[in-house]
């Protein structure tokens, strides 16, 4: 039996890196007595997977965890999982929060193996909002869009345009959890892929400044609104938030692009 | 205060470890400022990681924070890059709490655990925009105040900091606040000063029992006749005096007689990454009487306060549920002495309450009974295991009085390999009084002997030799020895480089000489070498507890550029008669107990353990009228307990029950 939640990462708790929050989930677990499955072997750890990391500092409306549930224990025997959210949220950390939790049963994959794309918001810092719409265009029209990426410390240039899906500029700030989001500068909407190889929201942002030939140009802050699992055509989330399906906000806002 | 958050932020997407300056701890108070509350912006001068689990830090955050009359927030040193990126955007040293200025406290409260950490001091002080000479600060800028162990001395900083607190801080942080307070209120009086004006603070302040104000104190200097091993004309100090009537001559360090009134910390601190012993910390006993002749820890802690066992095992079993740690450590000097530690181990294993728990003992005793002890608890992550031999012979260590014997190790040793783990590191001094290079070798025939006997358990054991240069500290027996060169210590570690070279499963570790130099100028330094650390800072040199950011050469240059050379003020032998600059400072030791235990060490003569055998009147139990609160009146079980002795008869040892504030839980409290 495995527990999927979804859950915010937003504000100041941004900074703390992938591994961090997988320590906070741990200690939170614990404390709110739910029974985790934890790894055999020498050094048994909590058996917690979750998605694909966020950049350190980037914030999210849709990250996820599955929590693989002690098989002795007969803990959601009734099934429901959705008071979890309230349970936890005394023992995590302000700005992460609980928005869906499900029970799931048999072979799903991991949600690293299902999540194909995402949805981001990036606030680009260094671009007027003219040069970023015409740089916006030219990349997505553009045949490839190379850039020099460090592998095994070694210097490599990959072509991400075609993992770009889709990507437009906002005229103006983004809302976020109810809140104005990206004010410090001009905010962009993009779907990337995450894979074969994904591409990073700091990579499409350097791929943006050398298509406009400018320097200074910077992610001011990152926002992963949505993550997607695509298949037979269409494409759903690992667990979508209660009441929020026709919510999402790179959708809504993506309707008022020009 | 104003909230600097607006301004930081933004310098957070362009550092390493922005996490660091964010706060939001589980345990982290968020303040109400209050002008008539004393605000104490508590200080640790090195990074996040290192200062966060500071329990003395989180100690005194809890109990100014319950005062009506003060309140408390936290700041840690900036990494090079951050604090490039504050002092480009001019955004000063700030709270973790309500990210307010620094310099809008009352008082900047600083740790000192270690020398290297004093040019951070300074740095963090400039970059509150406080003046950094204590003597150019107006009223209305912070007090400088510094605990901890470097407190002991701290005249490297006399010029810098406005007062040093030695010894326990949970009663004497109560008195500087209320002293604070009322001088805010213009309500004390010295005479010929302004009440208003710093003077009358810090003579007030002086006035506190274990409070020590530098300014209110005369070092003096004369060039008298030259001492063996100086050149003639240097400058000599004859003796440090109180300027004012009413200061105390020798200011005592505080201690707390009971540590079970003092259950802190309630909250422990769970920050949001990955820290040092990140971990449930929960101190067992204060104190150690062991009398490892090198250690100044166990010589300024004295006496040995136990707290009971039955709120040892509440603050385990409530911090576990509160915290969601998985793991708790049971901290002392050495907490295999502490009584009854097997009782307390099993009672949180099998505690339903705790879970799944593993408890971890930082300081084991060497010998097989600790080991016994270790296994039973360390069920999962048996990974490695450490012991501190120190000395290389039997000889070197009754030098220490680290009286462990060859068999006690080797007992030790085998119980670890046999009880599955397959790492031993083992922790060894050079550099040590009367060392020979027999002793020296020694190290490496101990360590050879302990892979040998991982071999008969194991197919590929791991032993770690780490070998520290020694460095002597005021308030102990070898403060009055002269420290080995840089050039000696690189000696001796090539000396156990070549020596163990081809033994296959022995790994040697060694403490860069260098450093072990700067240590040594600073432990024992004199108000002089405040001005080496204000150069060493100046040029560039913080952090200097890192050895990507330690270099030599800027101590060197900032010696040479005062006059002063390491062989005069740290590879010099201290004669009987000289002064020292810590004299006017007391740790409750007599000073003939210290130098009647320096001439047993050049006589090769160990001391036992005075939990368990008659006092040697060192002075810190009778000169405070406090005394060692011990629930055993018997040694622990097994072995020789590294005291070297017989102890089969332990059991009429001369130990007295006593009442700890006629409150103590049945099988707690007892002493002599």
């Amino acid at each position: 039996m495995r527990l999927r939640l979804r859950y915010t990462k937003l504000g100041r708790v941004r900074f703390i890196g992938q591994r961090d929050v997988a320590r906070a989930w741990e200690r939170a677990l614990r404390r709110a007595g739910v029974p985790v499955a934890y790894s055999e072997g020498f050094s048994p750890r909590p058996r917690l997977g979750f998605g694909l990391a966020l950049p350190t500092g980037g914030e999210s409306l849709s990250e996820y965890v599955d929590v693989h549930l002690d098989p002795s224990s007969s803990y959601l025997a009734a099934g429901d999982a959705a008071p979890l959210g309230a349970l936890l949220a005394p023992f995590l950390p302000q700005g992460i929060e609980v928005t869906a939790a499900v029970g799931i049963e048999g072979p799903v994959g991991s949600l690293q193996e299902e999540i194909t794309s995402c949805s981001w918001l990036l606030s680009v810092e260094g671009l007027d909002p003219s040069t970023l719409q015409v740089a916006v265009h030219e990349a997505m029209s553009a045949a490839d869009l190379p850039v020099t990426r460090e592998r095994k410390g070694r210097l490599h240039e990959d072509d991400i345009r075609p993992s770009i899906r889709s990507l437009s500029m906002l005229p103006g700030p983004a809302d976020v959890a109810g809140g104005s989001w990206g004010a410090s500068g001009t905010v962009v909407a993009a779907d990337l892929a995450t894979r074969p190889r994904g591409v990073r929201p700091s990579e499409l942002v350097a791929a943006l400044a050398t298509v406009a030939g400018a320097d200074g140009v910077g992610l001011a802050r990152v926002c992963r609104t949505r993550q997607w699992i695509e298949g037979d055509g269409a494409r759903r989330e690992p667990l979508a938030e209660p009441g929020h399906r026709d919510g999402d906000v790179t959708e809504r806002t993506l309707e008022r692009v020009p | 205060m104003e909230s600097l958050w607006p301004r930081i932020e933004p310098l957070l997407a362009r550092v390493t470890k922005p996490a660091r300056y964010v706060g939001g701890e589980l345990g982290a108070r968020c303040p109400d400022h209050h002008p008539d509350r004393v605000a104490w912006l508590l200080v640790y001068p090195d990074t996040y990681e290192i200062g966060l689990p500071n329990q003395g830090l989180q100690i005194l955050y809890e109990i100014l924070n319950e005062r009506p009359d003060a309140f408390a927030e936290r700041s840690y040193a900036p990494w090079v890059d951050m604090e490039a990126a504050m002092r480009q955007a001019g955004v000063p040293l700030f709270s973790l709490e309500n990210f307010a200025p620094a310099g809008e406290f009352d008082v900047m409260a600083f740790n000192l655990s270690a020398e290297l950490v004093y040019t951070n001091v300074l740095n963090l002080i400039d970059l509150a925009g406080v003046p950094v000479h204590a003597a150019e600060r107006a009223a209305d800028d912070p007090l400088v105040v510094v605990g901890g162990h470097g407190a002991f001395n701290p005249e490297p900083l006399a010029d810098v900091i406005d007062a040093a607190v030695l010894g326990d801080g949970e009663e004497v942080v109560g008195e500087i606040t209320e002293t604070v307070a009322a001088w805010r209120r213009g309500e004390v009086t010295v005479p010929g000063a302004d009440p208003r004006s710093r003077e009358t603070v810090l003579r007030a302040l002086a006035m506190v029992p274990g409070v020590y104000v530098p300014w209110c104190y005369e070092a003096e200097y004369a060039a008298g006749p030259p001492l063996p091993g100086a050149g003639a004309g240097v400058a000599r100090l004859v003796g440090t005096r109180p300027r004012f009537p009413e200061t105390p001559e020798r200011v005592e360090k505080r201690t707390i007689a009971d540590l079970g009134a003092w259950p802190y910390p309630k909250e422990q601190l769970v920050p949001l990454i990955e820290v040092v012993h990140d971990r449930l910390n929960v101190e067992v006993f204060r104190g150690c009487t062991r009398g490892c002749r090198f250690c100044q820890a166990g010589m300024v802690t004295r006496p040995v306060r136990e707290r009971p066992a039955a709120q040892v095992r509440t603050m385990v079993a409530a911090g576990l549920a509160r915290t969601g740690y998985d793991e708790v450590a049971l901290t002392s000097l050495s907490t295999a002495d502490y009584s009854g530690i097997e009782e307390t181990v099993t009672g949180v294993m099998d505690d339903p309450a705790c879970g799944r728990v593993s408890v971890s003992l930082p300081s084991l005793r060497v010998d097989a009974f600790t080991v016994g002890t270790a296994a039973q608890i360390q069920r999962a992550r048996r990974t490695g295991l450490t012991f501190a031999p120190e000395g290389g012979t039997w000889r070197m260590r009754q030098v220490i009085n680290k009286l462990i014997t060859e068999a006690d190790l080797y007992a030790a040793v085998e119980a670890a390999f046999s009880q599955g783990w397959r790492k031993v590191k083992l922790y060894f001094l050079t550099g040590l009084p009367t060392e020979t290079d027999e002793d020296t070798l020694g190290i490496v025939t101990l360590a050879a002997k302990c892979v040998e006997i991982g071999r008969r358990y194991h197919s590929a054991p791991t032993v770690t030799a780490s070998v520290g240069g020694f460095v002597p500290k005021p308030h102990t027996p070898f403060q009055w020895f002269g420290q080995n060169t840089v050039e000696e210590l690189t000696r001796k570690v090539n000396l156990l480089r070549d020596a163990s070279r081809g033994i296959r499963g022995l790994t040697l570790r060694w403490h860069d000489p260098r450093a072990s130099a700067a240590e040594g100028l600073v432990s024992r330094g004199d108000r002089r070498i405040g001005a080496v650390i204000e150069r060493v800072w100046r040029a560039g040199g913080t952090f200097q507890e890192w050895s990507e950011c330690f270099d030599l050469d800027r101590w060197l240059a900032a010696l040479e550029a005062e006059g002063l050379s390491l062989d005069d003020t740290v590879h010099r032998h201290r004669t009987e008669d000289e002064a020292l600059p810590w004299d006017h400072l007391s740790a409750g030791l007599h000073r003939d107990f210290l130098y009647q235990d320096w001439r047993d060490a050049l006589a090769e003569v160990g001391l036992e353990d005075c939990r368990w055998t008659p006092c040697y009147d060192c002075g810190a139990c009778t000169g405070y009228g406090v005394e060692h609160v011990v629930a055993s009146a018997v040694p622990p079980a097994g072995g020789s307990q590294g005291t070297g002795q017989d102890l089969a008869s332990g059991g009429a040892v001369p130990v007295r029950f006593l009442e700890v504030r006629g409150a103590a839980p049945a099988g707690a409290g007892t002493g002599r």
